[in-house]
């Protein structure tokens, strides 16, 4: 690589106007935050925001919540190095959204309480169906935070000019500490506000970006695809059409074809997407939350496909690869280009608040499900006073704090897109097909439950230890380094980086399989509770009145 | 749960299948069709329509713009059409009780 065309970190903005204004970002979400907060007494107020927000406000908390790093940083990197490819991700990850519209939105909304578990346990034996879905939903929450934080250091060195590899160690444990707070001090209410500052905030960056783009071109998005092109001698033409990373042989189509499985069906088996539902009073709001996720999540990735070109026809590849957050560090880059350091800083900004917040999420909902789940009603059957249990999700939310921190710190480099997508893998295969049964098949019981929830999520785990992404990718002649987590070992024999096209249909085979084995009669009587309740919102849960 | 077996509640629920069930094959459908083409037809979804923009491209739009449609779609029909079904008998087993 030419070391004349690649900036190193430090020639990139100013790291003191970065730190500044995103000090200000924590400022003064803090403050919100703490006025949030005043409000939260009962365990409803901590998990659910006291189910009091209204449809509009959750869908923008929905947009805030699913527009993580991954989006933000990684689909635009994926777009200006893969061209088409990374562009069918955001596809994916917008298709998705029906599922959760006519499906499961308003069913699971007036059917829990505060997890998905709630919904899954409903009519089933509770112990083990609860363990079985808390376990889920720690795993696949996990998986996501891994990806938040892996961001979280290639965008620190970029934007802060360390490239020691201590102090990214540093910002992505900074990073985490600040989240643990915001959780322990506002609980749902709290999260809830800062993601919907975040998503304005980011929403507001990517279309002054876009535009500012398109302004170059002469409004015209053919021109900024031609420029792209040209600044891509690599790939070239390429760049426009699909196949540049998922059409070198039939393996890597099929693996294209495993992951947009997983990405479809992988959204409303989020758990963190899930318990959202549970903050706004009613299924009306629920839908109408849905509808408006759904037009800014649409319109945001429509603008990130201007933002992935836009950087590859003004920044280039080579830069893009040479920056120490390498494809995750496209869209930052872009803001320097166009609107120097204060711009660079306002994005950054916005990439950070856009981590500390999704990780927010992602922790509330785990400890949630450790708490409500695991705690309160498999170890104490129920027996438990709400604020025992509130003070144990609070005490999770620290322990998985740390695990997001220790675990951002192995995961440091990985391409963040690709680490969500395994998490929406973990999803589809162990929870949706659990949820929908549970949802729409009378006879599911409590067998069927546990081998599609344990079927999926051990199948799609497995898949993803013994494939390419952990071990036995070549190495890259560039830079030295095999492309998968682990350095000179190889123990992969599964042939494809995405486990949907198996453990998918194979988690909806064993719910189907467990459940006609099973001798269990279903509980008539649970499950016409259960449907009326789901359809016409009899005994749902209310609002809280303050 | 009486209201279960009631003539009404099983009308709902037709209702609501009928419409959720063959919009998600649909769009599932439209969607596979468009991965599929993608993965092993590159060199159709690369023919260029009109400047750069190639078909790919108009494809991946048409995606984002069936999403919409359907969302509006649903959104309608559940406001006039479910909704005050769900409602009716909602209040009716809220009025059943104290």
């Amino acid at each position: 690589m030419n070391a004349l065309v690649v900036p190193a970190a430090t020639d990139v903005g100013s790291p003191a106007l970065n730190i500044t204004i995103f000090a200000i970002f924590v400022v003064v979400t803090l403050v919100i935050v703490l006025r949030a907060a005043r409000n939260n007494k009962t365990a409803a107020d901590y998990y659910a925001g006291g189910r009091a927000f209204t449809g509009r406000q959750n869908g923008v908390a929905i947009a805030g919540d699913y527009l993580s790093a991954a989006s933000f940083l990684g689909i635009a990197g994926a777009i200006a190095l893969n061209g088409y490819d990374g562009f069918l991700y955001s596809i994916g990850f917008l298709v998705a959204w029906l599922v959760a519209l006519l499906l499961v939105a308003e069913l699971l909304r007036n059917t829990g309480r505060f997890t998905m578990a709630d919904v899954l346990s409903f009519r089933l034996r509770q112990r083990p169906v609860r363990t079985a879905a808390a376990i889920s939903t720690l795993v696949v929450s996990f998986f996501y935070l891994l990806a938040q934080m892996a961001g979280a250091g290639g965008l620190v060195s970029l934007l802060l000019g360390l490239d020691g590899v201590n102090a990214q160690r540093l910002v992505i444990a900074i990073v985490g500490a600040i989240m643990i707070l915001y959780v322990l001090i506002g609980g749902m209410k709290g999260t809830t506000w800062v993601q919907i500052v975040k998503a304005t905030l980011l929403l507001a960056g990517t279309v002054v970006m876009a535009v500012w783009v398109l302004g170059k071109y002469g409004f015209s998005l053919s021109n900024v695809l031609g420029a792209a092109v040209d600044n891509s001698p690599k790939a070239g033409e390429k760049l426009l059409g699909p196949g540049l990373q998922y059409g070198k042989s039939t393996l890597t189509k099929v693996d294209f074809i495993s992951l947009s499985l997983a990405l479809v069906l992988g959204t409303a088996g989020l758990p963190h997407v899930l318990m959202r539902f549970y903050t706004v009073p009613s299924s009306k709001e629920a839908r109408k939350s849905v509808e408006w996720a759904i037009w800014l999540i649409g319109g945001f990735y429509l603008l990130s496909l201007v933002l992935g070109y836009g950087a590859a026809a003004l920044v280039g590849p080579d830069a893009i690869k040479a920056a120490p957050g390498k494809a995750n560090s496209a869209a930052p880059l872009l803001a320097f280009e166009l609107g120097g350091e204060l711009l660079l800083g306002l994005i950054s900004a916005i990439a950070f608040a856009t981590i500390l917040a999704v990780v927010a999420g992602l922790t509330i909902t785990a400890s949630a499900s450790f708490a409500h789940d695991i705690y309160a009603q498999v170890i104490k059957r129920g027996e438990v006073e709400a604020d025992a249990e509130v003070r144990v999700a609070r005490m999770t939310a620290v322990v998985i704090g740390i695990v997001a921190i220790i675990g951002g710190i192995f995961a440091n480099g990985q391409n963040i897109a690709f680490l969500v997508a395994l998490a929406f893998a973990v999803a589809a295969s162990a929870n949706l097909p659990t949820i929908l049964y549970s949802l729409f098949w009378k006879r599911f019981n409590t067998r069927g439950a546990l081998w599609s929830l344990y079927g999926g999520l051990i199948s799609a785990v497995t898949l993803i230890v013994f494939s390419p992404v952990v071990s036995g990718k070549p190495v890259d002649p560039a830079t030295g380094k095999s492309l998968s987590m682990l350095q000179d070992v190889d123990f992969h024999w599964f042939p494809l980086d995405n486990p949907g096209i198996v453990s998918i249909p194979l988690a909806f085979f064993l719910g189907w399989l467990g459940t006609v084995t099973s001798s269990e009669k279903p509980n008539e009587a649970k499950f016409a509770e259960m449907e009326v309740r789901s359809l016409t919102g009899h005994g749902a849960e209310k609002a809280v009145a303050h | 749960m009486q209201m279960q077996r009631t003539e009404e509640f099983g009308d709902l629920r037709r209702r609501f299948r009928r419409f959720v069930f063959p919009m998600t094959a649909l769009f599932l459908a439209w969607y596979f069709l468009y991965v599929l083409l993608a993965a092993f037809a590159p060199d159709f979804m690369s023919h260029k329509v009109w400047g750069n923009i190639n078909v790919g491209l108009l494809f991946g739009f048409g995606q984002f713009i069936s999403t919409f449609v359907i969302t509006v779609l649903y959104v309608r029909w559940a406001d006039r059409e479910f909704d005050p079904r769900a409602e009716a008998l909602h209040d009716r087993l809220e009025g059943g009780r104290p």
